[in-house]
């Protein structure tokens, strides 16, 4: 009995590597899509980073050309930059004289992640919160008016809440500041609201998400059969039925991530955050090739990441899914 | 055990972000130093002044480096580095005696320095995007193409302390263009040590008052009083932050927050809100800049001059101005604008005294006489710049073209910015708008735009014989009198001719807290810090 165990323990173990190493292989042809689709697609963009108001003496435009290898044909360039990749180096910026690629993603990246990791946290808490509180008291006035915060959440983008928050609780009660960071470092109050308007659209989708799998796992038999063996209502909630209304929610952190990220690109933009979604918008604009790249990547193998991450909890969750 | 396990990590997640979050800054301030908070618009790409190239730039670059040449509080240039200065009677030999300073580390600054820092400026190696300003210097433009070697560059050190500059033709605005941060002296000891690394906060020595201590991406560029700058005795402010904060709006809101003591922008239709709930912080004054639209003269209807000269005079700058874009620019019927230096104006379109009902009559009359009516109707597109105010005055720019006559139709597209420059220069429009600010107050800096020798950047393509003569005439002009009159027939000889249509000039907006003091408007928007304190 025991001995099975062990290798019913160890068998699962070996299934679940194997299924990790094979969505590890599988991420690596995604990524390389992603990488030669974005840098065909920046290429193709009108406009080159060296497009200045102010013409430069051709001699010196060829030279700076040639130095970021934009002389020769398209498909040599996409040669050289996977060249590089596969040393690791993302390359120097072509716009930032006195910085690389990897200098500016080192820069930025605590700041995304740590705005994006506290939205995330937030969502889960309080989204998973207010929507087993709207389940518990399905059709009360409690339920309906989570709901109606949760599909205001889902309305209003947050390049609206964002300024709108930054005017009441910055401009007019002086409560936080607008924008930017505490010369430099990131404080509580310089991140709560943009934490918080990164955090409102997922905190209602989640919301009504547990709200719906609550529902649904509060109606089943096996939470039934809890209450007739007289577990105490908490018991029943927080151990039988919490456990199975946050599966959904579990595949939703892949989705959830992407939007966050792309929320960052936004929100650092209306509080003048130093991120890397402020990067990669300059970036954009500025036709800095390599910077966009940088960002590209880093954010696509984020994603891919936490979908991983995300199917292997939801295994660890629910006993009935295995990897094959 | 699971909800255990989730519950532990959830709270081991929230303390290690809390941590993070709630980091404070590294040791605590000098609680005497006197630090200002500038808003400056945007990231510096870098702050090699040999390859910088935009105003917000040149705010930290300036603060930092002392060229032979320097600004005063009111953005007039005023010895630097030169303690004294000769020139030749034919304008063509400048010689300049250095004072005796040092940079940040120790080392002494001498004429070496120059010589070293114009010829790596002009090095095609050094990739500079903005060299060709220096091109009245002797050979610079051969130097600068590798058609001579560097020691032909008419720049000598005599000795360590005397300095001579050889120029191609007398140009007396060379005083202002040496404030210029493509002409400044670099630690040449520290650049060869360091290489392109000589500009980070570790290994940067300067000249001027303040130097580098950090710089965050997208964030801010901190820097500190330095003790050796020759004035220090004079500079108020310890340490400055730049903060790098494009959206005008958003600064706006940290200057009334307080967290900026000066920004130097602001949303222009806001000035009226501004000035009633920011009482004392709002700055206006006129800029070195003109909104212009090019027609490409290459194209048809736009060679013939009467199709020009009717689209011109039926825009209402005016309204434009004042009623839809509300930020304070002035309707511009010359290219160059008021207040320049060494140009007392007087060119302008001959027609800008009608009233506005007349301009549209006589508009219609010329487009008829072109060929142009319910038969043949006018169709064109014009193209305008994504940035500024520009989407905003696009519309009433076309309904004031529709409205000349029913068979006149305009279309508008929008352009990114810098693409629309680059069809600019290629001649890929047929109605353009764009820009112009001078990198030097003079009023040669925007007259030359419309030279043939201007080439891309005379985006009109406008080619006028007589035109070029005079302005080449103007750059050997010692008569100061004499120069601003030729400037003056050249302008007028070009707007008859209408290959632009000036739109406004534009002002610089600045909110600066009332508590700031040494901030004096100017022409140029140049407020170097060391200039600026605290009221008591």
């Amino acid at each position: 009995m025991k001995l099975s165990g062990i290798f019913g323990d160890m068998g699962t173990k070996i299934s679940m590597f194997g299924y990790f190493l094979r969505r590890l292989l599988i991420a690596i042809p995604t990524l390389f899509v992603i990488i030669t689709l974005a840098f065909f697609m920046m290429r193709a963009a009108p406009g080159s980073p060296f497009d200045i108001e102010r013409p430069m003496p051709p001699k010196i435009k060829e030279r700076i050309e040639a130095a970021y290898h934009l002389d020769r044909p398209i498909y040599v360039q996409y040669g050289y930059y996977l060249k590089d990749l596969a040393r690791g180096d993302l390359g120097p910026s072509m716009k930032y004289k006195d910085k690389s690629v990897a200098d500016l993603i080192r820069e930025g990246l605590p700041i995304s992640a740590t705005i994006g990791g506290s939205a995330m946290l937030l969502s889960l808490v309080l989204g998973g919160f207010l929507g087993s509180f709207a389940a518990i008291r399905q059709n009360t006035g409690a339920d309906y008016a989570v709901m109606g915060f949760s599909t205001t959440g889902i309305s209003i983008p947050p390049f609206v809440t964002g300024p709108v928050l930054a005017l009441v609780f910055g401009v007019y009660l002086h409560w936080l500041p607008t924008g930017g960071l505490d010369r430099g470092h990131m404080t509580f109050t310089h991140l709560l609201l943009p934490v918080v308007t990164l955090a409102l659209p997922q905190i209602a989708i989640i919301s009504r998400l547990t709200r719906a799998s609550m529902i649904e796992v509060l109606r089943s038999n096996f939470i039934r059969t809890a209450h007739a063996k007289g577990l105490s209502e908490r018991t029943v909630l927080f151990r039988h039925a919490m456990r199975a209304a946050v599966l959904p929610l579990v595949s939703y952190a892949g989705p959830a991530t992407a939007a966050l990220l792309t929320g960052t690109l936004v929100v650092e933009q209306i509080f003048a955050l130093p991120g890397i979604g402020r990067q990669f918008v300059i970036g954009a604009l500025q036709r800095d090739y390599t910077v966009v790249m940088g960002v590209v990547i880093l954010y696509a193998a984020l994603i891919i990441m936490f979908n991983l991450l995300a199917d292997l909890v939801y295994g660890f969750l629910d006993p009935k899914v295995r990897y094959q | 055990m699971l909800l255990k396990n989730i519950k532990s990590l959830t709270i081991t997640a929230v303390s290690i972000l809390a941590l993070a979050a709630c980091s404070g800054p590294d040791a605590p301030d000098n609680p005497d130093a006197k630090i200002l908070h500038r808003g400056n618009s945007a990231e510096p790409l870098t702050l090699d002044p040999h390859l910088a190239s935009g105003t917000w730039e040149n705010n930290i670059i300036g603060d930092m480096f002392i060229g032979l040449f320097t600004e005063n509080a009111a953005g007039e240039p005023i010895p630097g580095m030169a303690k004294s200065w000769t020139t030749s009677e034919d304008g063509l030999t400048w010689e300049f005696e250095l004072i005796d300073t040092i940079w940040s580390d120790g080392v002494p600054v001498t004429a070496h320095d120059f010589v070293f820092a114009l010829r790596r400026l002009l090095s095609p190696d050094t990739q500079s995007q903005y060299a060709a300003l220096v091109y009245p210097i002797k050979n610079a433009a051969l130097v600068h193409n590798e058609e001579a070697t560097p020691d032909a560059l008419g720049v000598t050190a005599l000795g360590p302390k005397t300095l001579r500059i050889d120029l191609e033709y007398p140009a007396p605005y060379f005083p202002g263009l040496l404030t210029h941060y493509t002409t400044f002296p670099v630690p040449a000891h520290v650049v060869k040590e360091f290489g392109a690394r000589w500009i980070q906060p570790e290994n940067i020595q300067v000249n001027g008052p303040y130097k580098l201590v950090q710089w965050r991406t997208n964030d801010f560029v901190q820097v500190e009083r330095n003790p050796g700058f020759y004035d220090n005795e004079n500079v108020c402010l310890d340490e400055i932050y730049y903060y790098a904060i494009a959206d005008a709006n958003t600064a706006e809101r940290q200057v009334r927050e307080g967290r900026l003591d000066v920004n130097n922008d602001f949303p222009g239709r806001k000035m009226e809100f501004l000035h009633k709930e920011l009482p004392g912080y709002v700055r206006v004054h006129p800029f070195l800049g003109t909104t212009y639209f090019s027609f490409n003269t290459n194209v048809k209807p736009f060679d013939d001059r009467r199709v020009r000269e009717a689209l011109s005079m039926a825009l209402d700058r005016d309204h434009i101005t004042q009623n839809v874009i509300k930020s304070g620019y002035i309707s511009a019927y010359s290219l160059v604008p008021p207040g320049i230096g060494n140009y007392p104006q007087g060119a302008i379109v001959h027609w800008a005294k009608l009233s506005f009902e007349e301009r549209r009559a006589r508009a219609k009359e010329l487009l008829m006489e072109a060929g142009f009516g319910p038969d043949n109707p006018l169709q064109f597109e014009y193209t305008h710049r994504s940035t500024g105010d520009n989407p905003v005055a696009a519309p009433g720019v076309q309904s004031d073209w529709n409205a000349i006559a029913p068979w006149v139709n305009v279309t508008i597209a929008q352009i990114e910015t810098q693409i629309l420059y680059a069809n600019l220069r290629a001649g890929d429009f047929s109605i353009g708008d764009g820009g112009w600010i001078a990198d030097y107050n003079d009023a040669s800096n925007f007259l030359y735009l419309m030279e043939t020798r201007a080439g891309p950047q005379n985006y009109a393509n406008y080619s006028n014989p007589v035109y070029d003569q005079l302005m080449d005439a103007v750059n050997r002009e010692m008569d100061m009198v004499e120069r601003a009159d030729m400037m003056k027939r050249a302008e007028q000889m070009m707007l008859d001719d209408m290959p632009i249509i000036p739109m406004w000039y534009l002002v610089n907006k600045a909110l600066v807290n009332p508590k700031v003091t040494g901030w004096v408007d100017n022409i140029v928007h140049t407020h170097r810090s060391r200039y600026l304190c605290f009221a008591e």
